[in-house]
């Protein structure tokens, strides 16, 4: 699946314009905790996560994940977007609680792998 | 043998502006050098775990790594508190970090044991009061991870 699909069937804001969407999706994972994230994702993942500080856009692309949504409307840090883009992450917003974009990226058929 | 890479990154303690560049930068070098994914997976989390301990826990360190054909070993070497009990440590769970490091998601408890799952060998010295001196190696070459 492919992350401009996702952003667009969910509507999702993203805070990165600069970055080109067209890439591959391989599975999503959520987690607040960073070493959960580096032990157990892999590459091309889309992470869910609350943390808005700019380490997830280390870890994320450290493990060349695809993408970052943060949940409950959180705003990411100012240099938090600047990492992301120099680093290509895109990150990306929503106004829902994380269960429920969680049900709604499985509808859509992505998984934990 | 003659291809022998080595190099060493600074750490300073606190800067999470920072945290990650030195795992990234070895991380790269590893993808520059054509070493197979798996391993240069299995390099990225222990030393990006190991990294993050400097950060959270010591006032300075260094990463040092040597890649020869056979194997990749780092050495992250810090000036800082020190761990009173290293098998307590290596628990899963187990954690010291302050509450403001535990809301940015660090501090679970997860990093020693991470770097331990990751890595073929792994050895860890600790003076309390003066630093902590972490070894690991990854074997390049027949990826069986060695028993314990």
């Amino acid at each position: 699946m492919n992350l401009q699909e996702i952003v667009n069937s969910l509507s999702l804001e993203v805070q990165t314009p600069e970055l080109d969407l067209t890439r591959e999706v391989t599975g999503g994972y959520v987690s607040d905790l960073l070493s959960d994230v580096i032990g157990n994702t892999s590459q091309g993942n889309l992470w869910i996560t609350l943390q808005i500080h700019l380490n997830i856009v280390a870890v994320a692309s450290l493990k060349g994940l695809s993408g970052i949504i943060l949940v409950n409307n959180r705003k990411p840090d100012a240099d938090t977007l600047t990492r992301a883009v120099a680093e290509n992450i895109p990150v990306m917003t929503c106004a829902l609680p994380t269960f429920e974009l969680v049900g709604r990226l499985y509808a859509l058929g992505l998984r934990c792998r | 043998m003659n291809n022998i890479e080595e190099g060493v990154f600074f750490l300073t303690g606190k800067d999470f502006t920072n945290a990650g560049a030195a795992s990234s930068s070895l991380k790269g070098v590893l993808e520059k050098r054509g070493v197979q994914q798996d391993i240069i997976r299995r390099t990225a989390i222990a030393a990006f775990e190991a990294e993050m301990n400097v950060i959270i826990y010591a006032v300075a360190g260094m990463m040092k790594y040597r890649i020869t054909e056979t194997e990749i070993s780092v050495t992250i070497q810090d000036m800082g508190q020190g761990i009173p009990n290293i098998e307590l440590a290596m628990t899963e769970g187990y954690s010291t970090a302050p509450d403001y490091i535990r809301e940015m998601g660090f501090g679970s408890g997860m990093g020693l044991p991470n770097i331990k799952k990751s890595t073929d060998r792994f050895v860890i010295n600790s003076v309390v009061g003066e630093g902590t001196t972490l070894e690991f190696l990854i074997r390049l070459t027949n990826a069986d991870k060695e028993q314990a």
